[in-house]
């Protein structure tokens, strides 16, 4: 198991590298021309060309200036720049070009909004999702499985934006008016109970739509592994129904699920688009949306950057926790 | 209708005229037709049959492992006296794994593939008795022994998937005998694995009734298997009994043309150059099985009134019960010219 975590932590850390290695020579060193002449101003003199170029480290051969721009990433740069120097902190995340403000600071910001929705949303709707899909591949045919496939349908039909705006009236002022339920985002650290009860929709609209796929990935997913002759033994042996299926059933039937968790957490890291929206949370998704619509490279690099390395680590974690669940993986 | 003479032991299991029918959307598939038999404690009791023939679902239903909602059931399963049909789910559980253990035909998919062998039968053997951990490990670790499992306590922590074909029926075995049952169901045991493993299972098997003094139900569609461990042997066809005799009796006097089939169906090394002889036709589908005798449509002696009347399974004077028109003059006089003709050929 301890040479398994190690060998799938290098893939991750190689998938991190590329990803970053590819960002740069996308943005850094195939678009055609001079940088340093870009950014020298009006009619600049060969000095200023010159002395740009070394301010930039374009002097310096390609990999120094990947590496000061992995640097970057990782230690910040355009927020010490002081002002009106023009191309401070290139190439790292830099600034934004509509918002003047470093990516980097944007996306420390918008982090923990899109982090606390999507984690949040996928507890509950792994919760929901699981637990129904359960239920029905026990009472197969029962009114409750009917119930509960009427519920996932519905959620998987419901677009987010329907069911968001759907939740707020009713809950906003033009319905029950409960305040602590409005749109708009809370520090944790400032107010514990205003961010939970401020995310508490949100949560809801998202889970409500993956809950529905869990429910019926898991139904199905249990429905067969209960067909698997491992089961006809462990009702041999005389175990309690219970046990055949939460312990010998279930555990073989969470696997794919594990996987789809996975991805789907990595995948909502890199924005829940419409949902923040919808609640105005501000979070990665909007800041994606926006920037991509108004050209803002340097933002689209950081949000690209951001939901590979999410999904890099998300790889990993699914990885390891496969791996715990089925040994057989661990071996081959 | 159970056998007048036959194994001399207490009788565990005693199965009278059962009846297990699936309603479909197609009709009834009469999986299990009328069907009745004894099985002794120290007696190896062979069921053999086509695939379909309904051997499987017999001693599934006795485990309770039949879906009761999904089935219509009829008949007594008596188990030491008490009719297993008659428990609720939760006390035929106490006896499932405890006084009636079963392993089953594929031992690569019959343990779970995510959870240790040790593990597993460790979970079997404190699911009917209340001991330590420690206490379960020392009998898992006995029963591996027991098996013929090699250095039992490293194997212990093994998963599934490092044992073998043949160390993993073997571990099936040791689950089973956790509790000391006192019935065996072996449902195709070898028919998965190598042929040299088989026979070392089989032994096995052979090896743990007298060991541990229990009654075995051998199902299998092989008689090489059944001529091997056997003392009686049950021949099955689309959910009935074909004909139901000591093993020696029904390997030199078979009485049913069905019989009659699987035998010359079956090769023999020492009858080389012998040719083998299938039986002409295919099973008849379970929803829409042929009127009066089963096997008529297939059977090269048939006659009036073989595809209208069901012959009553009954001893007509050969020594053992037999479902078959024919008189027992003509039986053995056929049999006779059977084994005339395939010694004429292998001369």
């Amino acid at each position: 198991m301890g040479r398994y975590v190690i060998r799938r932590l290098l893939w991750a850390a190689l998938i991190v590298f590329v990803v970053t290695l590819l960002t740069f020579v996308i943005f850094y060193v195939m678009p055609p021309g001079d940088p340093a002449i870009r950014f020298a101003g009006k009619q600049p003199t060969e000095a200023t060309i010159r002395e740009v170029r070394e301010q930039l480290g374009l002097d310096k051969s390609l990999p120094k200036q990947y590496y000061t721009f992995v640097e970057r990433l990782v230690t910040g740069d355009a927020a010490e720049c002081p002002q009106g120097v023009e191309g401070c902190g290139w190439p790292g995340l830099w600034i934004s070009y509509d918002s003047r403000t470093a990516v980097r600071q944007e996306i420390i910001e918008r982090g923990p909004r899109t982090i606390s929705l999507a984690l949040g949303g996928a507890i509950l709707w792994l919760v929901l999702g699981v637990s129904i899909g359960i239920i029905s591949a026990l009472k197969r045919r029962s009114l409750a499985d009917r119930l509960a496939m009427g519920f996932a349908l519905f959620g998987i039909s419901a677009p987010v934006f329907w069911l968001g705006l759907l939740a707020l009236f009713i809950f906003g002022s033009e319905g029950l008016g409960i305040d602590a339920f409005s749109t708009g985002y809370v520090e944790f650290s400032s107010d514990p109970v205003g961010w939970f009860s401020h995310l508490v929709l949100p949560w809801s609209v998202l889970a409500l739509l993956y809950a529905a796929f869990y429910a019926r990935m898991t139904r199905g997913n249990l429905i067969d592994t209960l067909g698997e002759d491992y089961i006809r033994t462990a009702r041999a042996k005389g175990l309690p129904e219970r046990k055949v299926i939460m312990k010998h059933g279930l555990r073989a039937s969470l696997t794919p699920v594990v996987t789809m968790f996975g991805m789907d957490i990595a995948l909502l890291i890199g924005g829940a688009v419409i949902t923040e929206t919808v609640f105005n949370l501000q979070g990665l998704g909007n800041f994606a949306v926006n920037s991509a619509a108004s050209a803002d490279l340097p933002a689209v690099v950081g949000v690209t950057l951001v939901l590979a390395v999410a999904v890099a680590v998300m790889s990993l974690v699914v990885d390891v926790v496969y791996a715990y669940l089925d040994p057989r993986v661990r071996y081959s | 209708m159970a056998p007048e003479r036959g194994f001399q032991g207490e009788t565990l299991l005693d199965v009278r005229d059962l009846k297990v029918h699936f309603p479909t959307p197609d009709g009834v598939v009469k999986a299990v037709d009328g069907l009745s038999f004894t099985v002794h404690r120290g007696e190896t009791f062979g069921i053999v049959g086509e695939s379909g023939s309904g051997k499987s679902v017999t001693n599934l239903t006795a485990l309770g492992l039949v879906n009761r909602k999904a089935a219509q059931i009829e008949g007594e399963v008596l188990f030491k006296g008490r009719d297993l049909l008659k428990l609720t789910p939760g006390e035929l559980r106490h006896v499932r794994g405890k006084e009636l253990a079963m392993i089953f035909q594929d031992p690569f998919a019959s343990l779970h593939p995510m959870y240790r062998v040790g593990d597993q039968l460790i979970e079997a053997v404190k699911v009917h008795s209340n001991v330590s951990k420690k206490q379960a490990e020392e009998r898992v670790l006995e029963l591996l022994g027991a098996v013929g499992i090699p250095r039992p306590r490293e194997r212990f922590r093994d998963y599934p998937h490092q044992f073998s074909g043949g160390m993993r029926q073997r571990a099936m075995i040791a689950m089973a005998l956790t509790h000391n049952p006192d019935i065996l169901i072996a449902d195709e045991p070898t028919t998965a694995l190598d042929v040299t493993v088989q026979a070392q299972i089989l032994e096995l098997i052979d090896h743990v009734k007298r060991e541990f003094d229990i009654g075995v139900i051998l199902i299998t569609h092989d008689l090489g298997v059944i001529a091997d461990v056997s003392q009686t042997v049950m021949v099955m066809y689309a959910g009935r009994a074909m004909e139901l005799a000591p093993k020696d009796e029904l390997f030199r006097k078979p009485l049913h043309p069905y019989t009659w089939g699987l035998l010359d169906s079956m090769p023999r090394i020492a009858q080389k150059g012998t040719r083998l002889l299938p039986i002409e036709g295919a099973p008849p589908s379970l929803i829409n099985v042929p009127p009066g005798c089963a096997f008529h449509p297939r059977c090269p002696h048939r006659f009036q009134p073989c595809d209208r009347e069901r012959p009553a399974f009954a001893d007509r004077g050969g020594g053992h019960p037999e479902a078959c028109h024919l008189t027992i003059e003509d039986k053995r006089r056929l049999w006779a010219e059977r084994d005339a003709r395939r010694l004429g050929v292998a001369v």
